[in-house]
C-alpha cells in the first residue's frame, strides 16, 4: 500500500506529465496548420505538371525516351527514399512509414535484387538502420532547415538524379506519409524513377503540340524538374502528416493522463479516509479501555 | 470587350494567379511572345523574364518568373515557374541574390550538361537585371 506522500508526489507528475503534452498538442495544432496550408499550395503545381507530363510523355515512346521514364531497361539495383521525420512523438507516424519501407526492402531482397537507402530525416534512419545498416547508403538530416522548401528538395532531387547518372541504381521509390485528414495519414510508396506517367484521361485532350525549343529537349528540363516536385511534395505531406499524427497522438495522451490523475485522486482520497477512520478507531477503543 | 482565356501561373510553393486574361506576354526561350485566346497548342521553356497578364482592356499585372515552363491548350493556358513572384517584391537586391545563387551551383556542379545549363541561367539572369534596372530609372 503505497503512502498517502507517494500518492500525492505520483499524481503531480502525472499532472506535469499532461501539461507537457498538452503544450505540444497546441503546438502540433499550430505548426500543423501551417504545413498544411504549404501541402495544399504545393499541390496545384505538382498536377500541372502532372498533366503537362501525361501530355508530353503520350507523344514519346519505345527507345526514343529520355532514360528517366524508360528506366535503364534492367531491375537489379532499388533506391529507396525513405522520407520521415526528425523527431518522435507523433504516433505511429515514423513506424508506419519504416514498415512500408522495409516490408518493401525485404520483399526485394527475397527476389535476389540489391537495396539501396536514402533516409530522409533521422527517425527512419534510427528505425531502419538496425535491420538494414549496409544499405543505408546516406542520411539527409533536415532538421537544421526551419521552413523546408524547393531549395531542401532540389538538393535531395540532385543528388538522386547524379545517383541516376552514374548507374547507382535502376529504380527508385519514394516512401512518404500522404496527409489526407488530422487524423488519417496514409504511408504511401511511389516510383520516382522511371517516372510514372498517368494515362491522359480523354483523348480530346490530345491536342497536337508546338514545342518551343523541341520535345525532346522540353522533357529533358521538365523530367529533372518533375523529380523535384515530387520530393517537394512528399516533404510537404510529411510536414502535414506528421503534425496531425503528433496532435492526435497528444491528445490522446492528455487524455489518458486525465484517467489517471481521476483514478489516483480517488485512490488517495480513500487511503486518507481510511487513515482517518483508523485513527479515530483507535482512540475511541483507547477511550473505552480506561 | 476582348476575348478572354483562362490563364494559370503557379509556382512549387503557390499559386500566384488563376483566373481570365486577355493576352499573356511570356518570355520564352527563343523570344518573348504575346499569347491570346485560340493560341495554337504550344509547349515552351521560358527564361527568366517578366509574365504581363492583362486582365482586362486597361489593366495588367506583372510577374517575375526564373525560368519554367508554358503549356497553352484549347482552353487553358498554364505557366509552371521554377520561381515566380509579384513584380512589386522584386528589387535589384533579390536579382542579385539570385545570381549569386545559381553562380555557386554553377562553381559546384561538375556535371557538363547541368553546368551548360546554369551558365545559360545565369547569362538569362544577368541580362534580365540589366533590363529591370534600366526599366526602374526610365
Amino acid at each position: 500500500m503505497p503512502s498517502l506522500k507517494d500518492l500525492r508526489n505520483r499524481i503531480a507528475s502525472v499532472k506535469a506529465t499532461q501539461k507537457i503534452t498538452k503544450a505540444m498538442q497546441m503546438v502540433a495544432a499550430a505548426k500543423l496548420r501551417r504545413a498544411q496550408a504549404a501541402a495544399e499550395a504545393a499541390r496545384p503545381y505538382a498536377e500541372r505538371m502532372e498533366t503537362v507530363l501525361a501530355n508530353l510523355g503520350a507523344g514519346v515512346s519505345g527507345s526514343s525516351a529520355p532514360r528517366l521514364i524508360a528506366g535503364t531497361g534492367q531491375d537489379k539495383v532499388h533506391l529507396l527514399v525513405v522520407c520521415t521525420a526528425e523527431r518522435g512523438l507523433c504516433g505511429a507516424f515514423n513506424s508506419s512509414i519504416a514498415r512500408l519501407a522495409r516490408d518493401k526492402a525485404l520483399a526485394l531482397k527475397a527476389e535476389g535484387k540489391t537495396v539501396k537507402i536514402i533516409c530522409v530525416g533521422k527517425k527512419g534512419y534510427d528505425l531502419l538502420r538496425r535491420q538494414f545498416e549496409k544499405d543505408i547508403i546516406e542520411l539527409i538530416d533536415l532538421r537544421g532547415f526551419k521552413q523546408v522548401g524547393y531549395v531542401n528538395a532540389e538538393a535531395i532531387a540532385q543528388n538522386i538524379l547524379a545517383g541516376f547518372a552514374n548507374g547507382e541504381f535502376d529504380v527508385a521509390t519514394l516512401f512518404f506519409s500522404k496527409f489526407k485528414s488530422v487524423i488519417a495519414q496514409i504511408p504511401t510508396a511511389q516510383r520516382i524513377i522511371p517516372a510514372e506517367i498517368p494515362a491522359t484521361t480523354a483523348a480530346s485532350t490530345q491536342a497536337v503540340y508546338d514545342y518551343e525549343p523541341d520535345e525532346g529537349e522540353i522533357l529533358e528540363t521538365l523530367l529533372p524538374r518533375n523529380l523535384t516536385v515530387q520530393v517537394l511534395r512528399a516533404i510537404l505531406e510529411n510536414a502535414a502528416s506528421e503534425q496531425g499524427a503528433r496532435m492526435s497522438a497528444m491528445d490522446s495522451a492528455t487524455r489518458n493522463a486525465g484517467e489517471m490523475i481521476k483514478k489516483q485522486t480517488q485512490l488517495y482520497n480513500r487511503s486518507r479516509q481510511a487513515m482517518i477512520t483508523k485513527e479515530l478507531i483507535e482512540i475511541i477503543s483507547g477511550a473505552e479501555a480506561l | 470587350m476582348a476575348q478572354t482565356f483562362k490563364f494559370e501561373l503557379v509556382s512549387p510553393e503557390r499559386i500566384l494567379f488563376s483566373g481570365d486574361a486577355i493576352s499573356v506576354i511570356v518570355p520564352s526561350v527563343e523570344g518573348e511572345m504575346t499569347i491570346l485566346a485560340g493560341h495554337a497548342p504550344l509547349v515552351a521553356t521560358l527564361k527568366a523574364g517578366i509574365v504581363f497578364v492583362q486582365t482586362t482592356d486597361n489593366n495588367g499585372k506583372e510577374f517575375f518568373v526564373n525560368g519554367g515552363l508554358a503549356e497553352v491548350n484549347a482552353s487553358t493556358t498554364t505557366i509552371l515557374a521554377e520561381q515566380g513572384r509579384f513584380i512589386e517584391d522584386v528589387n535589384a537586391s533579390v536579382l542579385e541574390q539570385e545570381i549569386v545563387t545559381a553562380e555557386t551551383r554553377l562553381a559546384a556542379t561538375q556535371d557538363e550538361a547541368e553546368k551548360k545549363r546554369l551558365h545559360d541561367v545565369l547569362v538569362q539572369l544577368r541580362e534580365f537585371k540589366h533590363v529591370f534596372e534600366q526599366r526602374r530609372a526610365a
